[in-house]
């Protein structure tokens, strides 16, 4: 992004007119979500888990819309713009049946048992499982850790968005970004928006602006690629005048013309890649927000929709991003077609590879010329980050409300209205942090990586709750050793490759902390005391 | 048995995944989608079937009513 702020303002008045149609959406979700507030009932179960009360389109489209994030909107097109048509199998489709096998073996269980014993969230399950109350306080720092470069890929997300497609439309207030609206601002903005809807019903709240923002967002990303595929003469003369190397995973390295010179990038995907992504989607099975999202569900017949509509929402959503990503291959080359926008020539051919998030703003800034379509478009893009945020800062303040403060306290210590207090105070903290850490990093990291290295903490400690729900003989010490050897591992690989894409001779690291977790995990317990007959009968129906 | 019948259709899929043999097809389907893209995006198609059957005759019953406090066997 800060290539693309750096360039000079574009000539002449810039029209405001997406920020309008950016400012109805957000009132609009803002109305919806504080209409949900009259149904709260000011308790705290209501407050976290929306008393179970969730049916089933609304817990798919508030999972879905929680999982698809700028991940999905704006690093998928960026990403098979970068490294081709590999990208859709490298993440979409595996995860189409892994989320949903998750859903299925992990979700279903999960619910049963927290509605039977009455948890309400994944710490409370792990220790009760396990026995520990000390594994508690070792998992809440690893998860509060892993969830936080999650947030900050929605909110550094927006500001790759934002700043694009307010470029030139404020020369005299912000001349340091080039006329753009301040990445400080957009912010503000985004996070402000999130908490207020949080704070005025929780978890309900959160389920009702999640469903409507994933309408949103797949409505618009539909729309984006039925106007972009148009404006390139219709699918065929789209993708013909993509950059042909882009269509296959044959991993090459292609020279591109930059405007600072010409280097090169690695293009295409090896196999044992592509297989070890593989891992990445078993994210889900260990995310505490989705956890969360599992319990709201009001019976388990409600996670049927989830787990048969998740692949297609998945493939509705990235199919479109990655064929855009695709085309934009030989729209923003050194050499696009008489027919593109004289302005695309050579704009993206010199993109480092730590700014490709910025393609599909781009891409719908130079070509879609129509303003309300370009804001509608973004909205669907700030949907997509914003119904993940949501669920992440009310995830971190339930679980420090619950498995920190609550924990040791006698019941009755704190009224409910305090309990919500409490929760409030610690999402603040949490949003004051993300926002600081977004405006430090924004410069310095690819969304894409942030979201990667942060799913695979999650997916290697999947390993974790499926014994928790499947082995009768995983004992606590396994489940320490399981949960240390993970964080030592997955630390050990995000240090050595310093925040970015890092293999080990082309394996994913989630691969192999996924198994050393899994390993500790079975040879600890085998050698270590069998759990009781009493947590047998909790947990093993 | 289910189980072990819908474990192994999932091991399956996952040999499925790596379409090896497309791994260097520059073709298009209906001259407009990369068959590595066209393949994937079928394949999220197949996938929702494949849970659609889990679904409907793997579905944890018994479970389902443990959870809502009934007693089961």
């Amino acid at each position: 992004m800060s290539f693309i702020l750096s360039q000079a303002p574009p000539a002449g008045p810039v029209s405001i007119t997406p920020l309008i149609v950016l400012a109805i959406y957000l009132c609009l979700l803002l109305g919806l979500a504080l209409f949900s507030g009259k149904f709260f009932r000011g308790t705290s179960k209501d407050f976290f888990v929306a008393s179970h009360s969730i049916g089933p389109f609304m817990l798919l489209m508030s999972v879905f819309g929680t999982t698809m994030t700028a991940f999905a909107l704006v690093g998928s097109t960026g990403k098979a713009f970068q490294l081709g048509v590999g990208t859709y199998g490298m993440m979409a489709s595996s995860s189409g049946l892994i989320h949903a096998a998750c859903f299925f073996l992990i979700g279903i269980r999960v619910w049963s048992i927290a509605k039977r014993h009455g948890y309400v969230t994944q710490i409370q399950f792990f220790r009760s499982r396990f026995e520990s109350s000390g594994l508690g306080y070792v998992l809440f720092p690893i998860l509060v850790l892993l969830v936080v470069p999650y947030l900050l890929i929605g909110v550094i997300g927006s500001y790759r968005v934002i700043g694009p497609l307010t470029k030139g439309m404020f020369p005299d207030f912000f001349a340091a970004t080039g006329g753009a609206i301040p990445s400080s601002i957009t912010g503000i903005v985004i996070c402000g928006v999130v908490l207020t809807y949080i704070f005025a019903g929780g978890s309900r709240a959160a389920a009702w602006a999640n469903t409507f923002q994933t309408l949103v967002f797949m409505a618009m990303g539909v729309l984006a690629f039925y106007l972009i595929s148009d404006k390139l003469g219709g699918l065929q003369a789209a993708i013909e005048q993509a950059n042909p190397a882009h269509l296959v995973r044959t991993p090459s390295e292609l020279e591109v013309m930059g405007k600072s010179g010409s280097f090169m990038r690695d293009i295409g995907i090896s196999q044992i890649t592509f297989l070890t992504y593989m891992f990445i989607p078993l994210s889900v099975g260990m995310f505490p927000h989705l956890f969360q999202h599992w319990l709201t569900a009001k019976s388990a017949k409600s996670f049927r929709l989830t787990v048969i509509a998740h692949p297609l929402c998945i493939a509705v959503v990235w199919v479109p991003c990655v064929l855009i990503g695709l085309w934009a291959t030989g729209v923003f080359s050194e050499n696009p077609s008489e027919a593109w926008p004289a302005s695309a020539k050579g704009i993206l051919g010199g993109l480092p590879d730590s700014s490709v998030g910025a393609v599909l703003s781009v891409t719908l800034k130079f070509l879609i010329t129509n303003p309300v379509i370009v804001g509608l478009v973004t909205a669907g893009i700030l949907a997509a980050i914003m119904s993940s945020l949501d669920s992440q800062f009310l995830c971190l303040g339930t679980i420090f409300t619950n498995d920190i403060v609550l924990h040791k306290a006698k019941k009755d210590r704190y009224s409910e209205k305090q309990i919500i207090m409490i929760a409030r105070g610690f999402i603040i903290g949490i949003v004051l942090v993300t926002y600081a850490l977004s405006l430090i990093l924004e410069k310095q990291q690819n969304v894409f990586d942030l979201a990667v290295w942060s799913f695979s903490g999650f997916a290697a400690l999947t390993s974790l709750v499926f014994a928790s729900l499947y082995w009768k003989r995983a004992t606590k010490a396994g489940a320490y050793a399981c949960v240390l050897t993970v964080a030592a591992s997955w630390l050990y690989f995000f240090i050595k490759s310093g925040g970015h894409e890092y293999t080990v001779g082309g394996v994913m690291p989630v691969a192999i902390c996924f198994f050393a977790g899994a390993i500790a995990m079975v040879v600890v317990s085998l050698f270590t005391k069998a759990p009781s007959q009493e947590t047998i009968e909790k947990f093993f129906p | 048995m289910k189980t072990a019948v819908f474990v192994l259709i999932v091991v399956v899929f996952g040999v499925l995944h790596q379409d090896f043999w497309n791994w260097d097809n520059p073709g298009l389907v209906f001259g407009s989608i990369p068959v590595g893209l066209a393949y994937h995006a079928s394949y999220s198609v197949v996938a929702a079937i494949l849970w659609a059957i889990a679904v409907k005759f793997a579905w944890p019953t018994r479970l389902e009513k443990w959870a809502d406090g009934e007693e089961v066997d």
